[in-house]
């Protein structure tokens, strides 16, 4: 079956985006791209430290579209300078954006995201803003320039699940734009639901990163991921209040 | 010379006097480095006509994990 998801002008055949935080090892990462089938990969940017000979870039395999974020960023201001930083590295224009005010639960201020938004969208960026999913705030990222929204299921790295379903309901249903849904999902089948919701694709790092076998739950979320994507386009059943008959409804041997 | 790197105040070297000389140092090299200078970005191609001067603001970064 082909079903891409065209995003940024580049055709992706996995709809899983993980993360690179969080690894016990940076060398399991390439592990994780391979069992996740994944295509996008998250990276953060930040002050080199002269004591670390650490670089994740050595462990992202070349074929990966990257996505930095801009987390740190705390205004729109701070959010485009990080974007623009993160272009100057030459491996492409995709930004997450990701402006946070609030330290405990890590919640996207979304009137920065959309300034951020409407600034990197017009200098050509192919911006996925992370946001708390609100429509009208959805609506504006769009107008902005958005090339899909990414809301929350719960917060980041909390594992809790698709805790804003009803909202991410409306944004599927109302925003004309991939909805990308991106923090909190922490079990296969919550990835399935969002995608049987008609999500366009999940993001997600601390579910796999966490486990306790990250490539066996890397393999996990990439079936999880296809499996509710294959329910959505195969149109879900009618839910009923009682029993609908499959069978005959005549006694065994009338 | 004296400049501000990453926010910290530190001495380099008279001879080193371009963002190239700079990233040739050990502990920047081999690195996929981003560099911002007195607040603007230096693009790849000017490292080498790009002049360091006493107090300069310089910014390294690079990519770490993240999600």
């Amino acid at each position: 079956m082909s079903d891409p998801f065209v995003l940024g002008g580049i055709s992706l055949t996995s709809r899983l985006f993980i993360g690179t935080g969080k690894y016990s090892r940076n060398t399991l990462i390439p592990e994780v791209v391979a069992s996740s089938g994944s295509q996008v990969i998250t990276v953060a940017l930040r002050r080199v430290d002269p004591q670390s000979q650490e670089n994740i870039m050595n462990h992202i395999p070349s074929q990966m579209t990257l996505l930095p974020n801009t987390s740190g960023a705390r205004t729109a201001e701070e959010a485009v300078r990080i974007a623009r930083l993160a272009k100057a590295a030459g491996l492409g224009n995709w930004v997450k954006i990701e402006v946070i005010s609030d330290q405990k639960y890590l919640l996207p201020d979304n009137s920065e995201t959309i300034r951020a938004t409407e600034i990197l969208a017009a200098e050509g960026f192919v911006v996925l803003p992370y946001m708390s999913p609100d429509l009208s705030a959805a609506l504006r990222m769009k107008a902005a320039g958005a090339a899909a929204i990414m809301p929350l299921g719960a917060p980041i790295g909390s594992n809790r699940g698709l805790k804003t379903k009803e909202m991410l309901r409306i944004l599927i249903s109302e925003v004309d734009l991939p909805i990308i849904v991106d923090a909190g999902i922490g079990r296969p089948s919550e990835a399935a639901e969002a995608m049987e919701m008609g999500a366009s694709a999940v993001l997600l790092n601390t579910a796999i990163a966490t486990a306790r076998d990250p490539l066996l739950m890397a393999e996990a979320f990439r079936e999880a991921v296809s499996s509710g994507r294959k329910a959505y386009l195969a149109g879900l059943g009618p839910v009923e209040e009682a029993a609908v008959h499959s069978s005959p409804l005549t006694g065994f041997l009338n | 010379m004296k400049l501000i790197i990453n926010g910290k105040p530190g001495e380099i070297a008279d001879d080193c006097r371009t963002v190239a000389d700079l990233l040739s140092l050990p502990q920047w090299n081999k690195r996929l480095v981003i560099v911002e200078l007195n607040g603007d970005i230096v693009g790849k191609d000017n490292y080498i006509n790009t002049a360091l001067s006493e107090g300069d603001r310089i910014e390294l970064v690079h990519f770490v994990g993240g999600g």
